[in-house]
């Protein structure tokens, strides 16, 4: 079992992860904070860290966040599970789902 | 969220009650598609610009994300007219259209697209990717959807028109003020229905206000939204439209402007709970026109013309019957109505004739038909560059080998899957809403005080909003050269700074989403998908309760949340509206998506008019509005231009 410190946290808000970021790759330079729709976003305080997410329920799902990111792969857009399509492909029949 | 189980600190400095003041030529209100196309030309015309708007410029609104086409759009390679235009879309909507705002979209979409071009947005098939297609002008390197005999509706890469739009918006001087949302208008001595000489904004990050005095001013909000269908989980991605409330509505209509159309509605609670995002399933319309959509066993379904007629031809799909004169990108109406999948297909599945899941097949389409679709039209469709094109690609969606899954359950639609007849959406929908009422100048029946775009009545797409916004930002810098700055009256400002501050103030009330999920609760039962007077009576009874005793109690932590809930109290406004409206209705309607119990009769003669609406003081008056108020179109066109 871990070790570490437990929480009496609040359920998530939404049935979502709108956007996934890869702390890796993010600079945090907060360009997708400046262009979001919704402003679900803060800059984290850690300066050059990946933005904090405070309003995940408003997302809209546009991807502008995504488009405007100077590096390619820092952040995702993220559909949750219920709104993945699924497809088919035509001469094996095999499903696949986004 | 939380960081070491405690809540971050809100990053912005905040300031509430701080008072900046701030004086331009022409305001606009809303800086989406028809608001940056305002500023501009209102900038070209030589005025002081400022642009209001609640997210940011660069991507916000309806077309901040994208689009595909561009319609109704008469240019030198179509015989189609700017009468056309208009007719095939007033025979659809029954003559609910408002013609002053087609037509002159109509005649200047053209010239507006040009001017796209200039700013950078790509309008042609430079790179010859589509040479030789049957929807391609060869000669001008344009694209066309639909109607490919008629070509006046455009295929264009709109991925980057918001983006084109703001940088111009930028190059010609205009003030900025994102993240910044108007909350009301301010008039003349402070008074109801007088001249509109600006507005007040808040800005959602610092909390401060800001008091805008302008000559002119441009309601470009778009519409209102969440009244019956509210997601407090999926907020945002239970909207079509990205954003909005009905602010520009509520404040417009608290300043007394007139309203009309207000009570149309229609089934669909979009894209949270039982649907798939926008564009992102098999389907036939819209951005996905002309598909071929095949059962589970590769059957495909047909295509029928007009009369029911199935079509053997792929290229039938994209061409008017013979004597059909044009057909629409949408439609009912029998004229202009468009090829389109077998209307009959929940019977044929349920005797057995289709097995589900039905599929959208592009692998057997003509190859430029299939590059059309997945990747020109999906790919700059609003919401679709990275969640659907990028998205499905990079999950290994190959549009020459995959069937990509339609969710046409039996009930349902095409576009979304299962909707709820009482969950309705009014001004979030992809159709015609309530909205103001113009004249030929889009002015509003309030002095300096223009509209453009989706908050225009019967108003909706794309090139209507940049059409129009660009013809009332022309407007409204006339009308500034001749009209002098009035100072607001400080009265109207503290009035309104005591409205929009007072949720901070207060502890232990109720957050707006409890707020908004609880106005939706009265308009699903009171003013759902079947009415009647006394429903209609009991709905507004519990909104104007909600209002005195929940309402007031409303609470909000920081500038954001200060946003949203300043937001749903707009939402209740339009509510009111709405229910108003539909009081005064006494008639069902299929266009209108209105079934009233006691007044089963649809559509009769006598109620083939707009209801309208407008504030005197705190009463509410309706009143009607003959359908074809517009006049003559072309000398009424030419006169005002
Ligand atoms: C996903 C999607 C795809 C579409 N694709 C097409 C297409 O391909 N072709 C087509 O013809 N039409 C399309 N449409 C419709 C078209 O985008 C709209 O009709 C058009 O954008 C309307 O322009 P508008 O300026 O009226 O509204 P918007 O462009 O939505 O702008 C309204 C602006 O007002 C701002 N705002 C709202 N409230 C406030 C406030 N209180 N204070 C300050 N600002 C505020 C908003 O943030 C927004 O920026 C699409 C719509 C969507 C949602
Ligand atoms: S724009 Fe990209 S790199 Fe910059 S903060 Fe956002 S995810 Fe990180
Ligand atoms: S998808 Fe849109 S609303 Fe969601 S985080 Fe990105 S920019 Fe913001």
């Amino acid at each position: 079992m871990s070790e570490e410190k437990i929480y009496a946290t609040p359920n998530q808000p939404t049935p979502a992860r709108p956007v996934i970021f890869n702390a890796e790759l993010c600079t945090g330079c907060n360009c997708c904070v400046e262009v979001c729709m919704t402003d679900i976003f803060i800059p984290n305080p850690d300066k050059g860290k990946p933005p904090i997410i405070i309003y995940p329920e408003e997302c809209w799902y546009g991807g502008v966040c995504v488009e405007h990111c100077p590096v390619d792969g820092a952040i995702t857009l993220n559909h949750p599970l219920m709104q993945r399509a699924h497809f088919k492909r035509k001469d094996s029949s095999e499903h696949f789902w986004v | 969220m939380y960081k070491d189980g405690k809540m971050y600190d809100w990053p912005y400095p905040v300031n509430y009650e701080a008072e900046t003041e701030v004086e331009t030529d022409v305001l606009i209100l809303g800086g989406g598609i028809a608001g940056c196309w305002a500023a501009i030309s209102a900038a070209k015309g030589g005025s002081k610009v400022a642009i209001v708007e609640k997210a940011a410029t660069i991507t916000s609104g309806a077309g901040g994300s994208g689009c595909d086409h561009w319609i109704n759009t008469p240019n030198p390679v179509s015989k189609v007219t700017a009468e056309d235009c208009v007719d095939w879309e007033s025979q659809n909507a029954n003559g609910y259209l408002n013609n002053i705002s087609r037509y002159i979209a109509a005649k200047e979409s053209y010239d507006t697209l040009l001017e796209m071009e200039q700013m950078g947005g790509k309008i042609r098939d430079t790179n010859d990717e589509f040479a030789g297609a049957d929807f391609r002008d060869e000669k001008t390197k344009f694209l066309f959807a639909y109607d490919y005999e008629n070509k006046f509706h455009f295929r264009i890469w709109g991925k980057n028109f918001k983006s084109a739009l703001y940088k111009e918006c930028k190059k010609l001087g205009v003030k900025i003020y994102d993240r910044t949302m108007a909350t009301s208008l301010l008039t003349d001595g402070g008074k109801q229905g007088t001249k509109v000489i600006g507005a007040t904004g808040l800005n959602s990050r610092t909390g401060e206000l800001f008091i805008f005095k302008a000559k002119a001013t441009v309601m470009s909000m778009s519409r209102h939204s969440r009244n019956w269908a509210f997601s407090s989980e999926l907020t945002g991605l239970g909207q079509f439209r990205p954003n909005i409330v009905g602010t520009g509505y509520a404040m417009a209509f608290r300043a007394g402007a007139q309203f009309t159309q207000m009570e149309r509605s229609m089934p669909g609670n979009l894209s949270f709970g039982t649907s798939y995002p926008s564009y992102g399933t098999g389907n036939a319309m819209n951005t996905w026109f002309p598909c071929t959509i095949v059962d589970a066993n590769g059957k495909q379904i047909p295509w029928t013309d007009r009369d029911g007629k199935e079509l053997t031809d792929f290229d039938q799909r994209t061409h008017p019957v013979k004597g059909q004169k044009l057909f629409g990108e949408r439609g009912m109406a029998y004229d202009y109505r468009r090829p389109d999948i077998t209307p009959d297909m929940q019977k044929r599945v349920k005797n057995g004739e289709f097995a589900l899941p039905l599929y959208a097949d592009m692998t057997g389409m003509p190859q430029m038909e299939r590059r059309a679709i997945w990747g020109l039209m999906v790919g700059n469709e609003g919401r679709t560059p990275t969640p659907i094109f990028r998205t499905y690609n990079e999950a290994g969606f190959d549009p020459d080998k995959d069937m990509l899954q339609s969710y046409l359950m039996l009930g349902g639609d095409w576009l979304r899957g299962a909707t709820l007849p009482h969950v309705r959406i009014g001004g979030e929908g992809p159709g015609d809403s309530g909205g103001l009422v113009v004249d030929w100048n889009l002015k509003t029946t309030l002095d300096s005080l223009y509209a453009a775009g989706d908050s225009l009545f019967a108003a909706n797409y794309h090139h209507h909003a940049a059409a129009t916004g660009r013809y009332a930002g022309r407007k409204a810098a006339a009308h500034a050269n001749q009209t002098e700055q009035t100072k607001p009256a400080r009265k109207q400002i503290d009035n309104e700074k005591a409205r929009v501050y007072a949720p901070i103030e207060r502890k232990n009330g109720i957050e707006w989403k409890e707020l908004n999920a609880g106005l939706a609760r009265v308009m699903q039962n009171y003013c759902g998908n079947y009415k009647n007077d006394e429903l209609l009576n009991i709905g507004l009874k519990w909104t104007s309760d909600i209002e005195k005793n929940v309402a007031s109690t409303a609470c909000a932590s920081n500038p954001h949340t200060l946003m949203r809930t300043l937001g749903v109290l707009d939402i209740l406004t339009c509510n009111q509206m709405i229910l108003h409206t539909s009081l005064a209705r006494k008639a069902s309607s299929t266009y209108l998506g209105f079934n009233r119990l006691d007044y089963p009769e649809i559509d009769p003669p006598a109620y083939h008019k707009w209801i309208t609406i407008h504030q005197e003081g705190k009463r509410v008056k309706t009143g009607e509005l003959s359908l074809d108020f517009y006049g003559d179109m072309e000398s009424n066109y030419e006169a005002h231009k």
